[in-house]
């Protein structure tokens, strides 16, 4: 069993976000920076759980430079065997998608494993990218996880409810709650992430056609308006009156 | 030509299928240009989608589609654009959605803006577009470049209008790949708004103290026609069950109206929930979080509180 998790590296989720003065850029200083929750939470964590069941093989990889290894470090200990970065300036999801395609099309893996989204994008475009890269089936927000033999059963959310379907391997998945539940790396794991192997690949070029190129805070709220506990009329009115929504 | 892939899941198209067409006859109007909805599968009334500004609508009603695969939905979707040399293709930011959106993207070669949630405008052959990031904390304005351009339209964004009147439905047919996705069985809860698409969400935490104090919660959501939703203790201590779950493990929201019922307003909470339009807290603290972020507060014991409300909007309703 091969499998691939794709892992991204987000500000955490308590970051106060800010953006230089013109909009352009992110303001990454003072903000402290993590494996994407859902990749390490739901993806990270299944695979691991299934090589621990099966055997194999699991591959973290992760596109960006130099500066991200610290988050891959924290995928080996959490169980990942080996690690690839994919060295570059993570430019837009069709760019990642591109160099995770490149890269995976040669190694055969099983699975190929993302996280339901990230939380810095919220694109849920990646993995679909790369499915389609490779002609691959793509299940998204699965919930659970299954194998048997090269059959996979699987679980995917949609809107107020569940799909159960199956689909021979190999395939692409995006991971949601439910998948697997978080793991705390151990000493052990600690100590071993820093030998396992951690491989540097070149990026292919390519040109993203879809780029963000400007960032603005949302405006702020008003302020609360505090209604009293007894004047609950008083709350009706407005929201029908003033905020028009019922 | 801007190409709507209006969605039809089990046969029915959903508040998201007229949002998305919309969206795509104002995109067309920006442009100059029509805009044709595709279905797929078997499905009642496509001509319907004329209403809400399509000027054709094409169907291929092929049984295969009646369940879902991305990959023969996004090679139905992509061959449709080519062969009417669609220059924007819009679909609905939904599960479906998702899973085709980043498909169609790489067949068309395409720039890709996934959620948007407002009309883009022209900067010469390019398209410009705003989508919320970072969890609601941000807006980016992304610039496509590409000669064809993907939109994936956020839920709730845009209100179905009525742009037009129904239309012919021309049946088609394409050469799609193959889906080797088997789908087994759906299950969902029938007769209430999923949460997604909700307008109202009435949603309570931990501030319940327990599963058995969640009636009045029941009864207020069913007297406004809303969907209930939890924090997440709520759902992980098995109070409610985890489909109701919302904030950034959860699902994110973006209802006209979000009552936020004992529940403190963690940043994580509020991640999945702070695009909702009008945002109503009660919580016996007054130094709540979720004061910040509210437009209309309560301070004060809730178990008094929701059910006067309850009583308030029954008198509202019976006008
Ligand atoms: C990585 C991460 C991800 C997370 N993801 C999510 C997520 O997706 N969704 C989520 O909800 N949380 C999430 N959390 C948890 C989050 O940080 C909070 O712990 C959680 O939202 C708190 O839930 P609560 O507001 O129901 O409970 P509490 O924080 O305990 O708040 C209860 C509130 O009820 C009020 N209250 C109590 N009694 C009454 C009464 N009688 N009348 C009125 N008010 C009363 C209290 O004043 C208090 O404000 C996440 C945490 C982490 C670390």
């Amino acid at each position: 069993m091969k499998l691939l998790v794709c892992i991204s590296q987000t500000p955490d989720t308590t970051s106060k976000i800010s953006f230089n003065a013109n909009g352009t850029e992110f303001n990454a200083a003072g903000v402290q920076f993590i494996m994407n929750p859902y990749d390490e939470w739901y993806a990270l964590v299944r695979a691991c759980e299934l090589r621990e069941a099966l055997g194999g093989t699991v591959v973290a990889l992760n596109v960006g430079p130099a500066a991200n290894e610290t988050t891959i470090r924290k995928a080996l200990a959490i169980g990942a065997d080996e690690a690839v970065r994919i060295d570059c300036e993570p430019n837009g999801a069709g760019f990642v998608a591109k160099q995770i395609a490149e890269y995976a099309r040669a190694e055969n893996f099983d699975i190929i494993f993302f996280g339901k989204e990230t939380i810095d994008h919220n694109g849920s475009e990646v993995g679909a990218m790369v499915a389609e890269h490779l002609d691959l089936p793509y299940v998204s927000y699965a919930s659970k996880l299954d194998l048997n033999g090269s059959t996979a059963t699987l679980e995917r959310d949609i809107e107020g409810g569940v799909e159960v379907l199956e689909v021979d391997l190999p395939f692409v998945l995006s991971a949601a709650k439910g998948m697997a539940e978080q793991r705390i790396p151990n000493m052990r794991g600690i100590m071993t992430a820093r030998s396992k192997p951690l491989k540097e690949v070149p990026a292919v070029a390519f040109e993203d056609s879809a780029k963000a190129v400007q960032f603005s805070l949302p405006p702020a709220k008003a302020g609360v308006k505090l209604i009293q506990p007894d004047q609950m009329d008083e709350l009706v009115r407005l929201l029908h009156e003033e905020a028009k929504i019922i | 030509m801007v190409l709507v892939f209006a969605e039809s899941p089990r046969g029915q198209f959903k508040k998201s299928s007229y949002e998305a067409v919309t969206y795509g006859k104002k995109v067309a109007d920006l442009l100059g240009t029509s805009c044709i909805a595709l279905t797929l599968g078997t499905t009642k009334d496509a001509g319907e989608l004329g209403r809400y500004g399509a000027t054709k609508v094409l169907s291929i009603p092929d049984a295969s589609f009646d369940t879902f695969d991305s990959q023969s939905y996004a090679s139905a979707i992509s061959e449709i654009a080519k062969s009417n040399n669609a220059n924007v293709v819009v679909l609905s930011h939904t599960s479906t959605g998702k899973s085709v959106a980043g498909r169609v993207a790489v067949r068309l070669n395409a720039g890709l803006v996934s959620g948007v949630n407002s009309l883009p405008t022209t900067s010469g052959a390019a398209l410009r577009v705003k989508k919320s990031v970072f969890s609601g904390k941000a807006i980016a304005e992304y610039e496509i470049s590409s000669e064809v351009k993907v939109l994936s339209l956020m839920g709730n964004a845009v209100k179905p209008e009525n742009l037009g009147s129904a239309v012919t439905v021309e049946t088609v047919s394409v050469a799609s790949a193959k889906g080797r996705v088997r789908v087994k069985s759906v299950k969902t809860q029938e007769g209430t708004v999923p949460l997604p698409e909700a307008e109202i969400v009435v949603s309570a935490g931990r501030g319940m103290k327990g599963p058995e104090n969640w009636g009045m919660v029941e009864s207020l959501a069913a007297t406004l026609g809303a969907t209930t939703a939890c924090s997440r203790p709520v759902a992980d201590a098995h109070w409610r069950p985890h489909h109701e779950h919302v904030g950034q493990t959860g699902i994110a929201i973006r209802p006209n109206l979000y009552i936020a019922i004992g529940i403190s307003g963690a940043i994580q909470h509020l991640a999945g929930v702070n695009n909702s339009k009008v945002i109503v807290v009660i919580n016996k603290d007054a130094e709540a979080p979720f004061f910040k972020a509210a437009d209309y507060g309560v301070v004060g014991d809730l178990f008094e509180i929701v059910p006067r409300l309850d009583e308030a909007f029954k008198k509202f309703k019976a006008g």
